[in-house]
């Protein structure tokens, strides 16, 4: 299936009462973010989408694909389903080797060359990780960052899915930057659920979620992107200083003073 | 009288699932009786009548295998559902027995598998899965899409025919398919027969033999180098 958008028109919040915010589209290349404090349905949103809802799941959300509901007893054939869902899930309960793993999913994809795909998806992944991923090493023993390496890379790779959906990249340690860098070379729709203003800010727009229910929905304004750049720098120092921390090196004043001092000059 | 079978591995979510399948075969306004069969302890019977106030059985197969049980049982468990008035009858088995399969012929026969029980499972339980006519996948919630896939490949490569529904039953998700098969499903034929050969075997543990080894024991037997030979006239 081709898909050229994605509509989501709202059900009802924890307390049964309408979602302020009617429905909104998606169209390829696309970003968008769902916000909110923990536990006001982030995740359920972003399932209903996975599910392709059609008022039957608790929300009573509907998902239109180009402009249709999907059927109920529709089952996707996994090499043509159009959406990968990157869960929070920090750990694989598999009891696979990783390229055993990859090897399966490949083929229940549909792809030629297995054995390229899967050395691709490891490059891809072990961008993200602190340390590499092994072909051999069994999937329950992967670390938390590089579970979530591999589902990205996996949905993004293997997948090859027009639509993406990250539940919470920026937890688990992975390289949040290097994946949004990577994330962006591929014409995709990507939904991020996030608690962080740089995603967030890099959304053409984001839903505000409150009690189960979409609240708002706000586009990013110029004044927003503009203070996006400014954010982006203070981020970069938080950064620079976690990656010193993570090798080893000590910290004093005069290292923050020049990182603030670089701040106010850029 | 259509009979549905639901057989899995314990605690993969069996009555999670019918719950489900029952609220919304009574909102349809249809007449449905449920049996549970276990071996030592069930309380399900108890949630189910209490909840949808439907007519609700167990039976403990105790000495017997309970797959054994429920091939000794069944007709009479038809009986009793016609004599409430049932138009569906549910069983949900212990789900124990890896050998024999659980399912009547022209019955629905329905196994339920946790996403999270590990990828060899479909690999391991034989005619429980092979003989079924729907695999229900729940706990899906719990694991990643990519893992889903490759669970639901390994269960389409044991058995090709079967339609795989992926569930999250605890919300009801994904159970409508199921719904509509069942009440798609045929009626019961008596005399009733079990779907699939059982084993050639004669069981001599059945009958009381507790000595370990081969030579204590007759019928079809085997070595560890996985000979099969016969004793006995």
């Amino acid at each position: 299936m081709e898909i050229q958008s994605i509509q989501l028109n709202s059900g009802v919040g924890k307390d049964g009462n309408k979602e302020k915010v009617a429905s909104f589209e998606l169209k390829m290349g696309d970003i968008i973010s769902i916000v909110g404090p923990t536990g006001c349905g982030k995740t359920t949103l972003i399932n209903d989408i996975e599910l392709f809802a059609n008022r039957n799941t608790p929300s009573g959300r509907q998902v239109l694909i180009n402009g249709d509901p999907v059927p109920e007893d529709f089952s996707f054939d996994p090499k043509n389903h159009p959406i990968a869902l990157i869960s929070q899930h920090t750990n694989f309960l598999s009891d696979l080797p990783v390229g055993e793993f990859l090897e399966i999913h490949a083929i229940v994809r549909g792809s030629d060359d297995l054995d390229k795909i899967i050395q691709e998806t490891l490059d891809f992944a072990n961008q993200l990780t602190g340390e590499a991923i092994i072909r051999d090493t069994a999937m329950t023993e992967l670390s938390g960052g590089q579970t979530r390496s591999l589902l990205i890379a996996d949905a993004v790779i293997i997948g090859n899915s027009p639509i993406i959906l990250l539940d919470e990249i920026e937890n688990a340690g992975i390289h949040r930057t290097k994946a949004l860098e990577l994330l962006k070379r591929y014409r995709k729709i990507f939904v991020f659920v996030t608690h962080d203003p740089r995603i967030a800010l890099l959304s053409d727009f984001r839903i505000v979620m409150k009690n189960g229910a979409m609240q708002k929905l706000i586009r990013t304004s110029g004044d927003e992107r503009r203070a996006a750049v400014e954010l982006k720098k203070i981020d970069d120092v938080m950064l620079n200083f976690r990656g010193l921390i993570r090798s080893g090196q000590e910290i004093n004043a005069s290292m923050l003073e020049e990182n603030m001092r670089l701040l106010s000059v850029n | 009288m259509k009979v549905i079978v639901f057989a899995g591995p314990p605690t993969c979510g069996k009555t999670t699932v019918i719950r489900q399948v029952i609220r919304r075969m009574i909102r349809k306004g249809l007449q449905t009786a449920y049996l549970k069969i276990d071996v030592l302890y069930a309380e399900e019977d108890e949630i189910i009548a209490r909840e949808f106030g439907i007519p609700s059985r167990k039976i403990f197969s105790g000495e017997l295998c309970p797959d054994h049980c429920n091939v000794v049982v069944l007709d009479e468990a038809v009986e009793w559902a016609e004599g409430v008035n049932a138009d569906y009858l549910f069983v949900e088995t212990a789900g124990l027995c890896l050998r024999c399969s659980p399912y009547i012929e022209n019955s629905l026969g329905i196994v339920v598998l946790e996403a999270t029980s590990g990828m060899n499972l479909p690999r391991k339980i034989g005619p429980m899965l092979t003989l079924a006519d729907i695999a229900v996948i729940t706990k899906i919630d719990l694991i990643s899409q990519a893992e889903r896939e490759v669970f639901r490949y390994r269960v389409l490569e044991a058995a090709h025919e079967i339609t795989v529904v992926e569930s999250n039953a605890l919300y009801g998700i994904g159970i409508d398919p199921v719904v509509k098969k069942i009440i798609r499903t045929q009626d019961i034929q008596k005399p009733m027969f079990l779907r699939g050969n059982p084993p050639v075997g004669t069981c001599t543990i059945c009958v009381g033999k507790k000595e370990i080894g081969a030579k204590n024991h007759f019928g079809v037997l085997r070595t560890m180098e996985q000979e099969l030979f016969y004793v006995g006239e």
